[in-house]
């Protein structure tokens, strides 16, 4: 029995240590949102966030993950940078069959989280990891500006209100 | 038939909005009011088999709460069908867009078939095309009978009456009613013999970016993929067919593969063996301990060169019976003996895999007495009936539970997977979940046809076109996906689209099609189906005749173009915007392409660099389109701007090779796909139009390639006929 920390909630499953993160959440404890590409880290589809860091859960065994905080798409908005990337995409509709969108979103709110201005190159790094087939990249560039936006005025709207 | 062909014949055939209601009416029986509005089965009745709700027809469904739900026809797979089919709706019944909740329509040809097929199709970039009149009428209809009630119950004029908001309201005595209060007297009222449609000038939703429905659960992990599926006591399988096509399975290890914790059953079929297990990667260990040994077939020796030989060879010596002409315009022969000019080539497209991000899949419980299936599929009644075929269940007790797809391409146009799965849980007890790896996606896809064209052209004394010859070599998705649909002696519509017909003024044109199947290899079709193969030749053919010419490609296109007036309007756009004629840095060059492909007119200006090791990198593509009446602008672009990025995968990248009877790729490392970095800049115009709707989910992708390779060769000087980009062809010495 292996046990895990998945958004913020202690989980058991029976599955061999070398068993990937990616099925023991979409087959075992049902949680689909996290999607499966290509099973090599090759499409970013399964990407969740392991103690914040955007991971490919295809890849990583869940023996790797002893102790450690695992966020995935069903609790991102529940986060600051996974809120703004969230409401940006909304914004911007940048989605269309939406299957990658998953793993866009996590990467994106991990790279906003850890860089409140990405430059182009910045989202080129965090983002060409992602494969997307409908071809929304224009819109993701343009969605995760905004999002960085609206954070930034999130932010010092909240430190006016705490220094008044 | 060609998509674009078979919506020609049907509305030739008179399957207008007349016919698709009576035939409606014929194939339902009772007060059926056509496909589109199937309608009461008898408003008491009606009322009494679900009282809490009002269902004037197929499509709508109003409760007691007023919740408006409306059923969707045609799939969802990122196209935004499931915004614009009920943006139809909900203008003409007068609810917010906000308010109604959508739902998967079960398989059912009669009351859901798409009125351009006849069939349950969604595909050949129709939707919009097929169910611009009808959708508004279904929710005209409703309309009217909700207001016919809320007048009869205030004993007022219907006509003194309108309805707002999901609310009736009689302005005269300021008197309002809901729609959930009146659906118990509307489903007593007799269907309107015909309802009047807004006039456009009075759309308030039809034409505006609305907000797209599907997208909020698709940012949090809850929309339902066919993936998705999850049931009580549900298996995963995983795949592995024979890496050749038409071999099968001779001798596998089962005891080793079932010595794998979690797996339960392994079940062979002919030419495949599947691994049951209580999850993927179960299910995957045990495939690989299966270690399975193949009769590969006659086409182990088979390599993509000897297709392509055999194609050559086609197109000089057609085989028997297997030679179409698809146009024959003028006198070719004796023009191009009298011109002095003349000028030829050859080209050639490669099979390409779909790849779609969701790979196949499927999920089935088969039963005594019946069948269920949980995918997304692009024909879900041909989905019902393979699955009654393989069960031997009547196709009434065949369920099919429509899912969102994660890309559809036309890959879910096939139902191969769906076959597999069926004859998989026939040996399964309980449901099972068939899910291939990306390597059985890649490896076991039916792909778009590899063409081989033969072009010539002769050139008077000014450099413009006299003649023009097309030869198209390749295989016939139509005749296999409709048999019986093309008679001997015709061309397949499909492969001949955006050849046969022309937006250009050419006096003598000659346009041929050889049937050649390609041994070994499935072919089916592929985003911008015929198009995306020949508006890539004969775009760059144009461009080719140009420099021959010596003339710049934009104004000799323009000198050709005075019988398209919309053509040529998109194209002019396309070029102002783009900054035609600029000077470009060196090893940069700018490239058009201009087409009617799907009822829309699109042209493309590429802009490209190219490095001195030839690597091609696309910076900046401006797209025009004229699309008709537009229902929902924002999509009109998201499409346009997909289609692109489509586009610019498959000419740089794009292509599956056969070596021993294998697809040679197997995941994103060998089959690239762009990513980010490599994204160019995409602007995106619309010429605003008041023209029928034409078809957006392909003409992006079709336009493409011609304007990428025509900015190549305007950078270096250097013409690529034969896709993916070569860029050992380019690169600098």
């Amino acid at each position: 029995m292996i046990t895990l920390n998945i958004n913020g909630k202690i989980q058991q499953a029976d599955v061999t240590p070398d068993t990937p993160l990616l099925w023991t959440l979409r087959d075992v404890l049902g949680m689909t949102g996290t999607k499966f590409g290509c099973g090599m880290a090759l499409c970013g589809a399964c990407t969740v966030h392991v103690d914040g860091q955007p991971t490919r859960s295809c890849v990583t065994p869940v023996a790797a993950l002893a102790g450690k905080k695992i966020t995935t798409i069903e609790a991102i908005g529940s986060t600051p940078a996974g809120k703004h990337i969230q409401e940006a995409w909304r914004d911007l509709e940048v989605v269309q069959c939406g299957y990658c969108q998953s793993g866009q979103i996590m990467s994106a709110s991990a790279l906003l989280a850890g860089n409140p201005h990405p430059s182009d190159e910045d989202i080129d790094n965090a983002m060409s990891g992602n494969i997307c087939r409908c071809g929304t990249y224009v819109r993701i560039r343009a969605a995760i500006k905004q999002a960085a936006q609206n954070a930034q005025g999130a932010a010092s709207a909240h430190s006016a209100a705490g220094g008044a | 038939m060609g998509f674009e062909r078979m919506v020609e014949r049907s509305l030739a055939a008179g399957l207008n909005r007349r016919a698709f209601l009576k035939a409606g009416a014929a194939a339902g029986g009772g007060l059926l009011i056509g496909i589109g509005l199937p309608g009461l089965m008898g408003g008491a009745e009606a009322a009494g088999k679900d009282a809490a709700e009002f269902t004037p027809n197929a499509f709508v469904r109003i409760g007691r709460d007023g919740r408006v739900t409306l059923v969707m026809s045609q799939v969802e797979m990122g196209q935004g069908t499931y915004t614009s089919m009920p943006m139809l709706i909900a203008e003409e019944l007068e609810v917010p867009l906000e308010q109604v909740t959508l739902e998967h329509a079960p398989p059912d040809n009669k009351l859901y078939g798409n009125p351009l097929f006849g069939v349950q199709i969604t595909g050949g970039s129709t939707s919009v095309r097929a169910y611009w009149v009808p959708l508004r009428q279904a929710g005209a209809s409703a309309r009217s009978m909700l207001i016919a009630a809320a007048a009869q119950h205030w004993k007022v004029d219907p006509a003194a009456c309108h309805a707002e908001r999901g609310e009736v309201i009689h302005s005269a005595s300021a008197r309002k009613l809901k729609y959930g209060a009146l659906v118990d007297a509307a489903a007593k009222l007799p269907l309107p013999d015909k309802v009047a449609l807004k006039d456009p000038k009075d759309f308030k939703l039809i034409g505006t970016p609305a907000k797209r429905l599907d997208t909020p659960d698709k940012l949090n992990g809850k929309a339902q993929f066919g993936i998705d599926a999850q049931l009580p006591g549900m298996k995963i399988a995983t795949v592995a067919a024979c890496p050749v096509f038409g071999g099968k399975p001779v001798k596998f290890d089962e005891a080793k593969a079932r010595a794998t914790p979690g797996v339960r059953q392994v079940v062979a079929l002919d030419n495949a063996v599947a691994v049951v297990a209580d999850h993927m990667w179960a299910a995957k260990q045990g495939l690989a301990a299966l270690d399975i040994q193949w009769d590969e077939g006659p086409n182990a020796k088979l390599k993509t060169d000897d297709i392509v030989a055999q194609m050559a060879q086609a197109a000089e010596q057609p085989a028997a019976g297997a030679l179409a002409i698809a146009k024959n315009e003028g006198d070719v022969a004796k023009a191009t003996a009298a011109a002095p000019t003349k000028f030829d080539a050859v080209y050639q497209a490669p099979f390409l895999a779909h790849a779609t991000m969701e790979p196949m899949n499927c999920t089935v419980q088969v039963t005594k007495d019946g069948c269920d299936i949980w995918t997304g599929t692009q024909v879900i009644s041909v989905a019902q009936l393979v699955a009654s075929k393989i069960t031997g269940l009547p196709q009434e007790n065949v369920r099919v539970h429509n899912h969102l797809l994660g890309g559809g391409f036309g890959r879910r146009l096939e139902v191969d997977y769906v076959m597999q799965a069926v004859q998989i849980a026939k040996q399964v007890d309980g449901p099972v979940k068939v899910v291939w790896t990306r390597e059985e996606d890649v490896q076991h896809d039916m792909y778009r046809p590899y063409y081989y064209d033969k072009l010539s052209a002769a050139l008077n004394d000014k450099g413009m076109p006299v003649a023009w010859s097309h030869r198209i070599v390749g295989s016939s998705i139509i005749a296999r996906f409709i048999p019986g649909a093309i008679k001997p002696g015709e061309p397949d519509p499909d492969a001949v689209e955006g050849a046969a017909e022309t937006i250009y003024d050419i006096p003598n044109r000659h346009v041929d099609y050889v049937r050649h199947e390609p041994p070994g290899i499935p072919t089916a079709f592929w985003r911008g189906v015929g198009p995306t193969h020949n508006i890539y030749v004969v775009e760059s053919f144009i461009d080719e005749l140009a420099n021959k010419a010596g003339k710049d490609p934009l104004e000799y296109r323009r000198a050709l173009l005075g019988k398209s007036p919309r053509a040529l309007a998109v194209m002019n756009l396309a070029a102002e915007k783009a900054g035609w004629g600029k000077p470009m840095p060196a090893g940069s060059g700018r490239g058009i392409s201009v087409q009617f492909a799907f009822g829309s007119y699109v042209s493309q200006v590429a802009e490209v660099a190219v490095d001195k090791d030839g690597s091609v990198r696309v910076q900046r593509v401006v797209c025009v389109v004229d699309c008709g009446y537009t229902v929902n602008p924002d999509t009109v672009r998201a499409q346009l701007e997909g289609g692109i990025i489509f586009g610019i995968t498959a000419v740089l990248y794009g292509q599956i090779t056969l070596e021993n009877g294998r697809v040679q790729q197997s995941n994103f490392h060998n089959y690239r796909m762009l990513r980010m970095n490599e994204a160019p800049l995409v602007e995106v115009y619309l010429l605003p139009s008041a023209e029928a709707p034409g078809g957006i989910g392909e003409p992006g992708t079709s336009a493409l390639a011609p304007a990428v390779l025509n900015a190549i060769h305007a950078a270096t000087g250097k013409r690529l006929r034969k896709l993916p980009v070569d860029t050992a062809q380019l690169a600098s010495t």
